[in-house]
């Protein structure tokens, strides 16, 4: 058969095994270094293992590891399927393959090295950010090129987002990443002080805007009604909030940096955009859930929906915990303490994790030729070793934040702070144990995710290239919005 | 700011609001329901018609809770526009700053607790060494502002000294004490290499070594003996015995800031120390820190307090 009347769905496989093998990497060394905070011998007195180089690595690894490869692999898996095409290129989307899990390797070979540019989320140095603009450029090249030859007259909701958060994390890699070089492994960014803090935290807060949360909802938009079975909720409400949170996103980043160098009026902004992003992140979890409306029983037998379901949950949890932090208020409590890593991984193991694997059970199958995956029992497992690991870990970290935050501003009468740091610190050590151990269940709710789609791909036997489906007059569409 | 930028600010920040409340109204607005195209069963919303892979979409209108949410918040951001700095130079009807909040909390603070401190400032540095209260207030002024460099036992570490043990490099008088809080002190040892030269270098540490007693290679030490005696003696004195009119330590007792093994000593020839104290005055005021002296020289062991306030 023609290519061209067949998806490529080679791609995407390869995505979604990566992204559960970088998902295992990630979180493992996430365990590892939380339990450095808990018993400090585990670095070993080896550099390479220290806190301070392993950090990046889970945070990188996670994020654009694990978190990338997932969208990636959803995608290309989606943008295809909801313009009958096949992907613009074959050969470029084997090139982002590759190029991206070289990024990964050279991430992880040179943060251990202490090889950092010291900005959080763009630690690598000049020359792997260039060639992560080569692979970012090739992926807006296939995303795009496919979306221009679809078949089917009107852009799937899902792809709305995914091009947005491609657009914009070009930009975002780009100008943060702009810097002298001045050997192989070291470069100055090329802002200064506060305009340097500001740069940077424009680009993290829309790393987590359009990374963490604009491609996800990509995911959603296409894996929820497929799972359920049923239409999106509202049209409308999908217009609104994408136009909304896209826009208003943009400028919540000061909120990082309340009380500090950065002008009043630059922090006042930021914290007013970061209170109007509430509903526009809420319209995602809305549509999402409502979309349910009258599936609502599938819940009780499909462990994928509630994956699905859960994250959109903390999704909702995290964008209302959000704009109440970067209140000033509120911000000069929680802001340096453990609330903030709580907040965090609310979102990335709530949000991100639960929707990422919930989208690779469905999608895994459905590309290789197979009716389900192996085990939905093994599914239904890691649902809810996952579902308590996270409850664990946010948890633990939400009680020491505000205890330490509490601790550090509490004065004696005579104006001296009650307490010293290290006695926050030692207040803190039930919690962080408390971390490592909601970490090691996440992690090995990874691992039972793993044998599953080891035990999946072994099941399949003959996959065949999935063919285009034929132009039919359902999808012509009329044109009208509404 | 120049006015530029400053309006280049409020007018794009002001445009994507009214661009979001203009979206909201155009969606929210009552369209007449469009006849069903292809309803997923009977009995549901229209859907838009359109299909993709199997997915629909239906046209719901939005939710009146999370329209009125989202007017909510918008209606507070054009408030707290109004009222605080936000859009450039505009500085808001409130006039709030974060200089000047902080400004005021100080100052509350203060004015609550300059009475406490007050009440010890008249009485002489001796008296408050006895006074119970005076030390209790001195502990916690000593744990917010020393504690980071000194310990918590004011027992330092390497390159940040010991308080307590009886050995001073600017001198334990209790005016002394006060002064290296106060000002600060700069304690610099050149780096001598290239005038004593590399190869005599290890003579001198070695002569150091035998001033505070320890074993050393008597010829090796007579050899630098001469060496100190013309280059070093100067600050540390012909006996080594220092000077704390100029923070130069004293080489025969035992206490090594830096180190007194033979490489740490040979470190400290070549290549010189620096220490810095910083002036604690503009910070924490003389009440204050009168407080911690009074709590430092309060901590001196007895053995330290044998040999008199040096």
């Amino acid at each position: 058969m023609a290519q061209s009347l067949t998806y490529n769905d080679k791609i995407v496989r390869q995505f979604a095994v990566m992204t559960v093998v970088w998902g295992i990497v990630g979180m493992a060394v996430g365990v590892l270094i939380a339990a450095q905070l808990y018993w400090p011998a585990l670095n070993f007195d080896i550099p390479w293992l220290s806190y301070g180089r392993l950090r990046p690595l889970h945070t990188n690894a996670v994020v654009f590891a694990f978190g990338g490869s997932g969208i990636f692999a959803t995608s290309y898996y989606i943008v295809q399927r909801t313009c009958h095409v096949r992907l613009f290129s074959d050969r470029l989307a084997a090139f982002t393959f590759w190029g991206w899990n070289l990024v990964i390797v050279l991430a992880a070979i040179t943060l251990p090295l202490g090889l950092t540019q010291g900005k959080e989320y763009a630690e690598l140095e000049w020359p792997i950010d260039i060639l992560i603009t080569l692979v970012w450029v090739a992926y807006g090249v296939v995303f795009f090129g496919t979306i221009v030859k679809r078949k089917i007259r009107h852009i799937f909701v899902a792809n709305w987002f995914f091009g947005a958060f491609i657009i914009t994390i070009a930009l975002l890699h780009i100008f943060n990443n702009l810097a002298l070089p001045v050997t192989i492994g070291k470069s100055y960014s090329v802002y200064t002080g506060a305009v340097d803090a500001m740069v940077q935290w424009w680009y993290g807060h829309n790393a987590v805007g359009f990374f963490l949360t604009a491609a996800f909802l990509g995911m959603m938009y296409y894996f929820i009604p497929k799972q359920a079975e049923r239409p999106i909720y509202s049209y409308r409400l999908s217009v609104v909030h994408f136009w909304a949170l896209i826009s208003i996103y943009m400028w919540a980043g000061p909120h990082h940096l309340q009380y500090t160098a950065l002008p009043d009026w630059a922090q006042s902004l930021g914290m007013v955009f970061s209170l109007i992003l509430l509903a526009p992140s809420w319209g995602g979890m809305i549509n999402g859930m409502m979309t349910m409306n009258g599936a609502w029983d599938k819940l009780r037998t499909d462990p994928i929906l509630k994956f699905m379901i859960v994250s959109l949950s903390f999704y909702g949890m995290s964008t209302f915990e959000g704009p109440m932090m970067s209140i000033k208020t509120v911000n000069s409590l929680s802001h340096y303490t453990d609330w903030t890593v709580g907040h965090v991984h609310s979102g990335a193991l709530g949000w991100v994790a639960m929707i990422t694997v919930g989208c690779i059970y469905s999608l895994l199958p459905r590309v290789l030729n197979l009716k389900s995956m192996y085990s939905t029992r093994l599914i239904e497992t890691h649902f809810w070793l996952h579902t308590l690991g996270v409850v664990l870990y946010i948890a633990a970290m939400w009680i020491a934040g505000v205890m330490q935050g509490l601790m550090w501003r509490a004065t004696s009468e005579d104006g001296s702070l009650t307490y010293t740091f290290v006695e926050s610190l030692k207040a803190t050590y039930p919690y962080y144990l408390a971390r490592v151990g909601g970490g090691v269940v996440v992690l090995v709710g990874m691992l039972v995710m793993a044998w599953n789609v080891y035990k999946t791909m072994a099941m399949a036997r003959d996959v065949a290239p999935v063919e285009i489906p034929l132009r039919t007059a359902a999808h012509a569409g009329s044109g009208a919005l509404s | 700011m120049s006015t530029g930028w400053s309006l280049y600010i409020a007018v794009v920040s002001i445009f994507n609001v009214v661009a979001c409340l203009w979206l909201l109204w155009w969606t929210a607005r009552q369209r007449a329901p469009a006849a069903p195209k292809s309803g997923a069963s009977s009995g549901d919303a229209p859907t838009t018609g359109h299909e993709w892979d199997g997915i629909q979409e239906f046209n719901t209108p939005l939710p009146k809770w999370w329209l009125n949410l989202f007017y909510l918040t918008i209606a507070f951001g054009f408030v707290y526009f109004a009222l605080y700095p936000a859009l450039g130079n505009y500085s808001g009807t409130t006039g709030w700053t974060s200089a000047q909040e902080h400004d005021q909390q100080a100052a509350q603070a203060d004015a609550l607790i300059q009475p406490l401190f007050r009440a010890f400032a008249d009485k002489p540095l001796e008296q408050l060494t006895q006074d119970a209260a005076a030390l209790r207030l001195g502990r916690s002024v000593f744990a917010n502002h020393c504690a980071t460099c000194h310990g918590s036992d004011a027992q330092g570490a390497k390159g940040f000294p010991n308080l307590i043990d009886g050995d001073w490099l600017w001198g334990g008088e209790p005016e002394q004490v006060l002064t290296s809080i106060l000002d600060g002190r700069n304690g610099a040892m050149p780096g001598l290499e290239a005038v004593i030269g590399a190869d005599k270098v290890p003579a001198v540490a070695v002569y150091v070594q035998s001033l505070a007693g320890n074993k050393a290679d008597p010829q090796l030490a007579a050899k630098g003996k001469p060496v100190f005696a013309t280059l070093c003696a100067a600050c540390h004195g012909v006996d080594g015995r220092g000077n704390p009119a100029l923070g130069a330590p004293n080489l025969t007792d035992h206490v090594w800031l830096h180190g007194g093994d033979f490489n740490s000593i040979a470190h400290s020839i070549r290549a010189g120390r620096s220490g810095q104290m910083p002036a604690h005055r503009e910070l924490i005021g003389v009440d204050r820190a009168r407080l911690a002296a009074a709590w430092i020289l309060s901590q001196q062991t007895a053995s330290a307090a044998g040999q008199g306030g040096r």
